[in-house]
C-alpha cells in the first residue's frame, strides 16, 4: 500500500515550509516508511489517516517532522573524510591554534551523533596534552538531539562502522544498547538548527569554527537554500578555517566565495581569501 | 582474495557467503574451529576469516588463539562475527588477536563497512 497523493503532497509541503528540505515525487514510499510507525502508535489505522491528524495535532506533526528529517549514518561515514581530518587538517590546526591549545568543529545536521563522536574519539587520540575541544553538534530534529545527549545506541547502530578497539575503550553496555562514555558526552553541546533559516547569534565559537562538518544535508534542499547556506556557513568558519561537505556535494556552482581543495578523494572548501595554514610535514623540517 | 567463513549454522554461513562473493571475495567455509584449520593446514589460507564464537569441536575463540600462535599465519585478517556481545568477550577477542568484530544480527552494510574499515573492501569492491 502506498499513501495517497494528497497525503503525500501534504507532507511534502509541511517539510518543505518548516525546514526547506525537499520530498520529490516518487519518495512516497520513504514518506510511508518513516511514518508508519507513528501511525500505529497514535492509534492509526493507515498512514493517510495519521497524516490527515497532523493537520490539527502539532505534537504529532513535530514528531512526524523529525521522522521524516532524519538520515541513516554510520560511525566513521566513509572513512576518507575522517583520515584527511587527522592526517591533513588537525596538523596546521595544531600549529595555528597553539597559542588558545583549543580546537572548534561543527557537526551541522549531525543526526543520531555519530558524526560528532567519531570526531571526539579522533580528537582525543590525536591532540597533544594541554588541549581543549569545542565540539557543536546541530539538527533540525530535536528527537536526534536528545538521542546525541544520551549518547546511547543499539547494536545494529554500532556494528555500522565503528572499529571494535574504539568500541570497547569508549562504549559500556547499558542493558540491550551501547552508551558512549561520560566523557565524550560532556565534550559535545547540542543546539537545535534549522540551516535553513537565519543562525542565531553566538553559535559560532569568537573567531570561527576550525573545521565544519556539513555532509549529506545539501543534498536535500533547493538551488536558493543550497547557496543560502554556504553563504551564513561561510560567515561562521575561521578566516583559515575549512568545510566539509559529502562525498557528492560541492559548493562549485554554488557560491564563488569558497576554494575547493582535493585531497586525496576528500574536497576541502576554505572561504575565498583564507590560505591554508603554513605547514611543514616533520620530514621536511629543517631540510 | 579468499574468504573463510566459520559457523556452525549452514543458514549463516549462505547469508556471509552472498555478502562477501558480492563484494568480489572467493569463499570457503567450515562448520567450526577444527574443521577451518583443516583448510588452513591444506593450504587453504584465507586473507580473511569471519568467525563465530560458539560452535562445537572447535570455537571460535580457540581458533583465533591457534591461528595467532602460529607465525606463518600472522598475515590473516581475523573477524569475529558472533551473538557475544559483552564488552569483555569483545576484550577478550581482540586481545587474543582478532581485528574486527560484528555482533549478530547485522546488516550486509555492516559487513562491507567492516571490511572497509580492515582495508580489504573499498567502495563496495575488493581493493
Amino acid at each position: 500500500m502506498t499513501i495517497s497523493t494528497q497525503s503525500f503532497a501534504y507532507v511534502a509541503d509541511l517539510v518543505r515550509r518548516e525546514t526547506s528540505m525537499l520530498y520529490d515525487p516518487g519518495k512516497e514510499y520513504l514518506v510511508e516508511a518513516r511514518l508508519l510507525p507513528l501511525a500505529r502508535e497514535a492509534g492509526h489505522g493507515d498512514v493517510d489517516a495519521y497524516i490527515a491528524s497532523l493537520r490539527t495535532d502539532v505534537v504529532q506533526r513535530r514528531r512526524a517532522i523529525d521522522a521524516l528529517t532524519i538520515n541513516e549514518t554510520s560511525w566513521f561515514r566513509d572513512n576518507a573524510p575522517y583520515q584527511v581530518f587527522t592526517d591533513e587538517l588537525l596538523p596546521p590546526i595544531l600549529s595555528a591554534r597553539a597559542h588558545t591549545r583549543r580546537i572548534s568543529v561543527w557537526s551541522a545536521a549531525c543526526s543520531s551523533g555519530q558524526e560528532i563522536y567519531s570526531i571526539a574519539m579522533l580528537l582525543h587520540e590525536h591532540l597533544p596534552p594541554g588541549w581543549t575541544t569545542d565540539l557543536l553538534a546541530t539538527d533540525v530534529s530535536t528527537a536526534m538531539l536528545d538521542r546525541v545527549e544520551k549518547g546511547r545506541y543499539s547494536q545494529v547502530e554500532m556494528n555500522r562502522g565503528m572499529p571494535a578497539p574504539r568500541l570497547v575503550r569508549w562504549f559500556s553496555r547499558v542493558g540491550a544498547e551501547w552508551e558512549v562514555s561520560a566523557d565524550l558526552r560532556a565534550q559535545v553541546r547540542t543546539r537545535h538548527l534549522n540551516l535553513a533559516a537565519p543562525f542565531p547569534f553566538g553559535l559560532a565559537p569568537t573567531g570561527g569554527f576550525d573545521v565544519i562538518f556539513l555532509r549529506n544535508v545539501l543534498i536535500y534542499f533547493d538551488l536558493e537554500t543550497k547557496r543560502d547556506i554556504l553563504r551564513r556557513v561561510r560567515d561562521l568558519v575561521a578566516p583559515d578555517g575549512v568545510l566539509i561537505l559529502g562525498s557528492s556535494e560541492s559548493s562549485l556552482d554554488l557560491d564563488q566565495q569558497w576554494t575547493r581543495e582535493a585531497i586525496g578523494r576528500v574536497q576541502v572548501h576554505r572561504p575565498v581569501g583564507a590560505r591554508a595554514t603554513a605547514y611543514t610535514p616533520p620530514a621536511l623540517q629543517g631540510a | 582474495m579468499l574468504a573463510l567463513i566459520i559457523d556452525d549454522s549452514r543458514a549463516m554461513r549462505m547469508i556471509l557467503r552472498r555478502i562477501v562473493t558480492g563484494l568480489g571475495f572467493e569463499a570457503i567455509e567450515a562448520g567450526h574451529g577444527r574443521e577451518a584449520l583443516d583448510h588452513l593446514e591444506r593450504g587453504r589460507v584465507p586473507d580473511v576469516c569471519l568467525i563465530d564464537w560458539n560452535m562445537p569441536v572447535m570455537d571460535g575463540y580457540a581458533f583465533v588463539t591457534e591461528v595467532r600462535s602460529r607465525p606463518e599465519w600472522r598475515h590473516i585478517t581475523l573477524m569475529m562475527v558472533t551473538t557475544e556481545s559483552e564488552h569483555g568477550q569483545i576484550v577478550k577477542a581482540l586481545a587474543a588477536g582478532a581485528h574486527e568484530y560484528v555482533i549478530k544480527p547485522f546488516t550486509p552494510e555492516a559487513i562491507t563497512e567492516k571490511l572497509e574499515l580492515l582495508g580489504l573492501v573499498r567502495d563496495g569492491a575488493l581493493v
